[in-house]
């Protein structure tokens, strides 16, 4: 029952929010935690990657808040829902890792503002927790992919169970290319 | 974890010891807490799953308990009871829960030390420690379902849900939401 442990079990799509394109050679799709300070250092090295490996890689994100160790994790996941649905969710994604300490509700409003969005409506969805489905979708479809902790990545779809410095996912992406 | 040598045979994939699929899982009795205590056989009616890990105070984020303690409501909606099982005492145990907000009962596997883990053949006698090994028992306390993980690697959760889900309906009937 557990062969396919480790194994993505939804499919990046047009559901995601992407970098890159679909079809490209590789996909990486992340599971993170806007709280988590691991995925804060995993911020910066998807960064460089993305820019090492240019139109071959189309990176992914997906919500895992871990909402019992992190108490922001959740409402975090939502703004960047929020903000994704006006288009905006990459502007506020970063944001939200660049300021991983300041993440209350007067903060994400500031963020909100900072990357264009209107501030009164941001407000009303996030407190109408209007993207709290669409965060569990992705919490619930990583448990069933076996993600064991954050950041959890899926390199075309398998899970990379190494570190996550720059050196070992770069060579565990050139890997998926052969 | 490098000194628990993940590589050891036991260590990989489900090795011939660990009782299995088929299997009447032996009884226990355990303290949870420093003055109370629960068996197994108390439980019988409604699925449990029993998560030996190696010890408390791991030093990840998303450490196994911490990472079941977020997808508890998922265990829940199988009526599935969860205990995590390690050798450390019941005062480790407190300590550990409550930092960690785990909201499902920790048990001591302490004296005689990890006599329960050896029932279910899943202790690693040179390191005094249990393996890293799930177990989905039904509501007639026969074992449906196990796994023992490399120790140094989480197994995620998507193993002990396609169990659950594969568990004839009258032993989670009572949990299944309308």
């Amino acid at each position: 029952m557990s062969e396919t442990a480790g194994t993505l079990s939804l499919k990046a799509g047009e559901r995601d929010h992407m970098q890159g394109l679909l079809g490209a050679a590789i996909t990486l799709v992340e599971y993170g935690d806007y709280e988590c300070p691991y995925c804060g250092q995993a911020y910066p090295i998807l960064k460089e990657l993305q820019q090492l490996m240019g139109d071959r890689l189309c990176f992914i994100f997906r919500n895992f808040p871990l909402a019992q160790m992190h108490p922001h994790a959740q409402i975090a996941a939502e703004a960047a829902e929020v903000a994704g649905a006006h288009d905006k969710f990459w502007e506020m994604h970063d944001m939200l890792y660049e300021n991983q300490k300041a993440l209350g509700m007067g903060h994400l409003k500031q963020y909100a503002d900072k990357i264009g969005l209107d501030g009164a409506s941001f407000a009303q969805e996030l407190q109408e927790h209007t993207a709290e489905g669409r965060v569990h979708e992705d919490f619930l479809s990583g448990v069933r992919s076996g993600v064991n902790g954050t950041p959890a990545f899926f390199i075309n779809g398998v899970r990379h169970d190494g570190s996550y410095d720059l050196q070992v996912l770069r060579a565990a992406l050139e890997r998926s290319l052969d | 974890m490098n000194s628990l040598d993940p590589n050891s045979p036991a260590a990989a994939g489900t090795p011939a010891k660990a009782i299995s699929a088929g299997d009447s899982a032996p009884d226990f009795t355990m303290s949870c807490t420093p003055d109370q205590s629960i068996s197994l056989s108390e439980l019988r009616g409604r699925p449990v799953i029993l998560a030996f890990y190696p010890a408390d105070w791991s030093p990840v984020c998303g450490d196994q308990m911490a990472l079941y303690n977020e997808i508890l409501p998922e265990f829940q909606r199988h009526n599935a009871m969860l205990l995590g099982i390690s050798v450390d005492g019941t005062w480790c145990h407190a300590a550990f829960s409550n930092d960690r907000h785990l909201h499902f009962p920790l048990l001591a596997d302490f004296e005689p030390k990890g006599a329960v883990a050896k029932k279910y053949g899943v202790y690693r006698e040179k390191e005094g420690i249990t393996e890293r090994a799930l177990f989905v028992i039904d509501a007639e306390g026969i074992v449906r379902w196990s796994y023992v993980s490399p120790v140094g690697v989480n197994p995620g959760a998507d193993g002990i849900l396609s169990a659950l889900e594969s568990l004839p309906q009258s032993s989670a009937q009572e949990g299944k939401q309308p």
